[in-house]
């Protein structure tokens, strides 16, 4: 069954798989791509945790590009890659500091809205 | 097509189409479990790209991590109505579209058009480079001084979040008022 499944998988990628060698502008077109949802995702959204996961995919669309650029375009691939791991760390960091501030809003202003959350003395 | 080029078009379909997902959800628990196949996706693409420990850190540390993180905050922050209540205006929402879209079609366009010189690249991956081995090596030696930053980065952070979100109970006086 395992042999069987990704030959199958590869058939149904899109016709645009022709194209050609995958380089490091497919990868930096990925996460373009990423980057743009993520930055809609941030201005659209209100809810402080949907805001929250749109920076995630910025974030994780900004890794992506070290990553490639560092393996295409470098010397030395793992210096991006070390970059990277910095970025997950920030990003734990900052997820964990932003959800308790989301959570203590919650606990004041009974909202998780960005715009109710407007006073400073809770 | 070879294989390896294949797997790249499945991770990336893995990687984009949840983020879209996420983009037009209404439900954010919807959203959370988007967040998990494009981060699953991201991990993929890192394991295509040679970056193992990478691939493996970010299952790890954002799946198994940030995520869970995620979900509780949705659990103990959205328990009237999991649904995005408000939406913004239209004030907001179409220059904020217009300005996201023309970012994209920049950021798609320097990608395609820009002449990236891709030689250094080539020579590094006929020298073989880029395993847990040498990321340890750098981390430890040209890194270290971000490395201990970090360190101490997470510490505050983990002090901090703890303080800030540390239970607080209906009866309790806030911190101000418990002084006089």
């Amino acid at each position: 069954m395992s042999t069987g499944f990704l030959p199958l998988l590869l058939q149904a990628a899109p016709a645009a798989a022709s194209a050609g060698q995958v380089g490091l502008t497919h990868y930096l077109v990925v996460s373009a791509i990423v980057f743009g949802l993520g930055l809609l995702v941030v201005i659209t959204r209100r809810n402080a945790i949907a805001l929250l996961m749109g920076l995630e995919l910025l974030l994780n669309s900004v890794g992506l590009n070290f990553v490639a650029f560092a393996k295409f375009a470098t010397r030395d691939a793992v210096d991006g890659q070390v970059i990277t791991i910095f970025l997950i760390v920030i990003a734990a960091a900052e997820a964990s500091l932003a959800l308790a501030i989301t959570l203590n809003i919650f606990n004041n202003l009974n909202t998780v809205e960005v715009d109710e959350a407007r006073s400073l003395k809770g | 097509m070879t294989f390896s080029d294949g797997a790249f078009w499945v991770f990336a379909a893995t990687a984009v189409l949840p983020a879209a997902g996420i983009l037009l959800s209404r439900s954010i628990v919807r959203m959370a479990f988007l967040l998990l196949v494009s981060l699953a996706g991201f991990a993929g693409l890192y394991l295509q790209l040679g970056a193992g420990f990478l691939g493996f850190t970010q299952v790890l540390v954002y799946i198994g991590g940030i995520l869970i993180l995620f979900l509780f905050g949705l659990m103990l922050t959205a328990r009237f109505d999991v649904h995005v209540r408000r939406r913004v205006g239209a004030g907001v929402i179409v220059p904020g579209v217009i300005a996201g879209l023309s970012l994209l079609g920049v950021l798609v366009f320097l990608a395609l058009e820009s002449p990236w010189s891709t030689e250094a690249g080539a020579a590094a991956a006929a020298a073989g480079a880029g395993d847990t081995f040498q990321i340890g090596l750098k981390v430890l030696g040209p890194y270290v001084l971000p490395f201990e930053a970090v360190t101490v980065l997470l510490l505050v952070a983990m002090v901090g979040a703890t303080y800030i979100g540390r239970a607080q109970m209906p009866g309790t006086p806030a911190e101000g008022e418990r002084k006089e």
